[in-house]
């Protein structure tokens, strides 16, 4: 069985020895050609004046569009239409595309860029949340608001009250390897694209749209990713789409590729937002009532903001019971870069609001913060007999059968809608039935929650970290310590898995048994470093009982498997992980039934495994049952489907069933700052994830501390700034600070929790890309507990906790009163 | 400009604009794609390749200034049937999740034994004069000059502590 070990990565060879080839690294004709935006200066206003001549006129220049040069100018937009790929004559931020070159190189497109000769009116720029809602722009007609139960009346009559309200940043993806694509024209118009995007049917869409072709003559091809973390799922688009424009005008191959400062100018970020809160509680600490309202900002276009700050409200109550809540959540427009998708889509965001309001009443109570948060928990899941760790869970149902026709009448199909955008169409309610458990508490939002591991989790991590003697000697230590303070925070997660647009929730694979035994596999899910095809091989050659490094791994094309998802949502392996599990049983099957006609048994007597079919007390290779089984003319080739079930959901209301299961988590970070600088580093983290019956524990171990990393570097060092006149400052690496080497913590400690998921997964697995980002929220929280040792006052942290924050905090809390 | 450099042990002779990098001379005209561009800013370290043994970053540095030293990328540092110690330690022990900046890790973590082996203090040395015990804060200082988003620190530091032993058994 290869399910559950820890094999290397499957292109790990070519990793080390250089080899591994990403977009850029392809071998294109030598007429390629090299494109290049050039970008505005300001961040709203008319272009009056594009004088364009003296770009035309530079050296190694073939070609130059404008807006002029389209009719109309393609849109990149995966949701609202509102995306033009250069700019149509008004100005939405500074470091829009106002116009494109082709050149002969890189560097004479980035040249000839810098030359044109713009004139604008400028406009007063919206920059900020306040700018925002004094102009009340924004998206969507007014706030979404959900409600459960009373809570104004709630935290009108509890006993205590905090409120606060505080700033969040948002956080640059840098992904290491840069926005890139590349087109090659192809026979008859057709057009083959190789880009860098976790969304392959996106590119396709949105390219095919761009040059009124029918879907099919776009063939788009993705091996792999330098990293994605949700900034490839749209920000690609544009490139991918110049490309093609370029390609099939000119009739030469054309390539883009950002320059990394480019990158940063143009391409979207993390959500931030202004976050207010206002939640009443008992002694214990208890919420009676909680309102929380988000002012995002979503920067100039609709992208994929909606659903990001729906997730959001949808991790509002992280692991806590809330009867009375109400979520108001503002999508607010601003002339800045078009936030986008980032690891967690808004969860964490909504997540590090409750997690202030634990901080912040533990505060006011004067309690260790731990155990007001499970003052708060949800109540323990039921233990409910398919948890069983001994069930493999049964063969997928063919449920492509009962998919047909079950849901709700589709939207009219609109050719410019990508209906596999999570942007592009609004959730039509799915008016499915949520099996209910009878007594379970419900999320905001109404979904039964039962499958609450946090108690026994927390107790866990409590222990193996040995929190409470810690924060006792920290306390200690503290009290001898003037200058310098150390803080300890436990946070847990909740993190809900699935799609919230239900529709996406499926996935296509395809799986071919060559005469000579060896298996071609291929999916709808992209590679960034998750690990995600390994992990379906090993899914793959648990089901045919062979080597999973005789499975042959493909890159992602449009051309194999259609109408995929984003690899996004943390999905990739539970999606198509079962899509190509589904696959391989319908050719094992035929397999099976061949072998076993030829010995008269039945085919469930066949068996698979160890790279061997044994039948009848016969043992054959597989090669040699494959080699049979073509010249017996039987098929050696599937398609696999997968639908996730159980999930209903209508965004309008808030209510149902978004999500087929929780992935929890919890961590406990230790910090020590300097109250005379600010300065402040990270000195242990114990980290416990649940990744169900992991699929490999090695990559889900990386991924976590991964996630670990770039969350608490979110909440840290990664400070993104604009000047007044909406020019991002922190566009390289040398002020943006992202976490290095040095900035892991000196004591990590990372354990799986390793039960079984409840739900029907894969492998009875858990998705594992996003939800341990959210464990770094821990190292925010420790950092709050060391600046409120230096003081009566609340810290009051607004995020990233830079050191200039830090110090701010530490002033406030010691000139409280 | 027509100049002749001595990559992975060969002489390549190539025609090139003298404001070059190097970094774009491996990868856009001698199909050297393994070293990677990052930031193109020294910022990074992804474009790390050795010249006579010693790190650089190949964005910050000319072709033309390359002439004459030795040009070590990560495709001269092993192949797949023959991996360098590193190399192999970083597939035992997961030393990346994309593998973006895998190749600058490993280029640079090639030269940093050797900064060791030679005495070299760091910042994080307690003692000048050494010996410098194998630390991961020692590692941490040595390498913070790449950078890797998916944030695989653990396992890079995993690998070339490794590594390291490996090659003081030998
Ligand atoms: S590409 Fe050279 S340091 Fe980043
Ligand atoms: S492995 Fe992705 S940047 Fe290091």
């Amino acid at each position: 069985m290869s399910l559950g070990k820890s094999l290397p990565h499957d292109a790990a060879p070519l990793h080390v020895t250089g080899q591994a080839r990403y977009v850029d690294d392809i071998p294109l004709p030598a007429t390629a050609l090299h494109l290049a935006f050039g970008l505005s200066t300001i961040a709203h206003g008319e272009v009056t004046a594009l004088d364009l001549s003296a770009v035309r006129a530079a050296p190694g220049v073939v070609a130059v569009y404008g807006p002029e040069d389209f009719d109309p100018v393609p849109d990149c937009s995966p949701s609202a239409h509102d995306e033009p790929m250069i700019s149509t004559g008004e100005v939405l931020y500074l470091g829009m595309p106002l116009f494109l070159v082709a050149a002969d190189s890189h560097l004479a497109a980035r040249k000839a860029a810098r030359l044109a000769k713009v004139s604008y009116t400028e406009k007063p720029a919206l920059l900020t949340v306040d700018d925002a809602l004094a102009a009340n722009s924004r998206f969507e007609d007014g706030p979404v608001i959900w409600a459960k139960g009373d809570a104004a009346r709630a935290i009108a009559t509890a006993p205590h009250v905090v409120e606060g309200q505080f700033e969040l940043g948002g956080q640059e993806h840098f992904y290491l390897e840069g926005q890139v694509a590349a087109c090659l024209p192809l026979e008859g118009g057709d057009l083959l694209v190789h880009a860098s995007t976790q969304h392959p049917t996106e590119i396709q869409h949105k390219v095919a749209h761009a040059l009124h072709l029918p879907m099919s003559a776009v063939r788009v091809e993705v091996r792999r990713m330098g990293g994605g973390f949700g900034g490839k799922e749209s920000q690609g688009n544009a490139l991918a789409i110049a490309c093609a424009v370029v390609a099939a005008r000119t009739g030469r191959p054309a390539k883009m590729r950002y320059d990394r400062d480019d990158d940063m100018m143009i391409t979207g970020k993390r959500h931030d937002l202004r976050l207010l809160y206002r939640a009443g509680f008992d002694d214990r600490g208890q919420l009676t009532g909680v309102a929380f309202t988000h002012l995002f900002r979503c920067g100039w276009a609709q992208d994929l903001s909606l659903p990001v700050a729906d997730r959001a409200m949808l991790h509002a109550d992280n692991c806590y019971h809330l009867p009375h809540i109400r979520i108001e959540s503002h999508r607010l427009k601003t002339h800045t870069q078009s936030a986008t998708a980032f690891r967690g889509f808004g969860g964490p965001q909504g997540m590090v609001g409750i997690e202030r309001v634990m901080d912040h009443v533990a505060h006011a109570l004067g309690r260790d913060p731990l155990e007001v948060r499970r003052a708060n928990f949800y109540a323990p899941a039921e233990p409910v007999a398919s948890a069983g760790g001994a069930s493999p869970p049964g063969p997928p149902e063919d449920i492509s059968e009962q998919a047909i026709g079950a849901g709700p009448v589709p939207p009219s199909p609109d050719e410019t809608v990508d209906l596999t955008s999570r942007g592009a169409v609004e959730g039509q309610p799915e008016r499915g039935v949520a099996p209910a458990s009878p007594g379970a508490q419900t999320t905001p939002f109404f979904m039964p929650v039962e499958d609450f591991i946090g108690h026994e989790l927390v107790a866990r991590l409590v222990e193996t970290s040995d929190y409470a003697a810690r924060r006792a000697a920290i306390a200690d230590w503290n009290a001898a310590s003037p200058i310098l303070k150390r803080g300890i925070a436990l946070t847990p997660v909740k993190f809900g898995i699935s799609f919230t647009l239900t529709h996406l929730n499926q996935a296509g694979a395809l799986v071919h048994v060559y005469q000579d035994g060896s298996i071609h596999l291929n999916h709808g899910g992209t590679e960034m470093g998750q690990g995600l095809f390994q992990k379906v091989a090993q899914v793959a050659a648990g089901v045919f009982g062979v080597d999973p490094y005789a499975i042959k791994i493909t890159a992602t094309d449009t051309a194999k498997v259609p109408n995929t998802s984003a690899t996004a949502a943390s999905s990739g392996s539970d999606l198509n992980g079962m899509a190509a599990r589904a696959a391989c049983l319908t050719l094992r099957d035929r397999m099976a039934a061949f072998i076993a006609g030829k010995h008269q048994v039945k085919a469930d007597a066949v068996r698979f495994e160890g790279g061997r079919v044994r039948v009848a007390g016969e043992s054959y290779g597989f090669d040699q049952v494959a080699a049979w089984a073509y010249l017996a003319r039987v098929s050696l080739s599937s398609t696999g489907f997968y639908a996730t079930p159980k999930l209903q959901w209508d965004r309008k209301a808030g209510k149902g069933r978004p999500f087929l299961y929780f992935a929890y988590g919890a961590a406990v970070t230790e910090v020590v700052i300097d109250t005379l600088t600010g300065e402040n580093r990270i000195l242990r983290a114990d980290l416990l994830h649940d990744t169900g019956n992991s699929l490999n524990p090695a990559l889900d171990i990386g991924q976590i501390e991964g996630a670990y990393v770039q969350g608490a570097g979110w909440l840290t060092t990664e400070e993104l700034v604009w000047d007044g006149k909406g020019r991002l400052t922190t566009h390289a690496p040398s002020t943006y600070k992202l976490p290095a080497c040095s900035d892991r913590p000196d004591v990590f400690n990372v354990a799986l929790w390793g039960r079984p998921n409840r739900e029907d997964s894969v492998g009875r697995s858990k998705a594992v890309g996003e939800p341990p980002f959210m464990l770094g929220i821990s190292a925010f929280y420790a950092l709050s507990d060391a600046v409120a040792a230096c003081g009566p006052g609340y810290p009051a942290l607004d995020a990233p906790a830079t050191p200039e924050r830090v110090l701010a905090a530490v002033q406030r809390v010691q000139a409280h009163v | 400009m027509q100049i002749s450099l001595d990559i992975n042990g060969s002489l390549r002779d190539v025609y090139l604009d003298p404001r070059t990098t190097l970094l774009d001379a491996l990868r856009s005209h001698l199909g050297l794609t393994g070293t990677k561009k990052g930031c193109d800013h020294g910022q990074c370290g992804a474009c790390t390749v050795l010249l006579d043994g010693r790190r650089v970053n190949a964005c910050l540095t000319l072709a033309c200034m390359a002439q004459g030293a030795k040009v070590t990328t990560i495709e001269g540092l092993g192949s797949s049937d023959a991996l360098s110690p590193l190399q192999a330690q970083f597939l035992n022990h997961d030393g990346f999740q994309c593998g973006f900046c895998t190749p600058g890790q490993i280029c640079s973590a090639t030269a940093m034994l050797e900064e060791l082996a030679a005495g070299w203090p760091s910042h994080a040395s307690t003692d000048l004069e050494g010996p410098f015990p194998l630390s991961h804060a020692e590692i941490a200082e040595r390498m913070s000059g790449n950078l890797c988003r998916c944030a695989a620190y653990s396992n890079i530091v995993d690998a070339i502590q490794n590594a390291a032993k490996d090659g003081d058994a030998k």
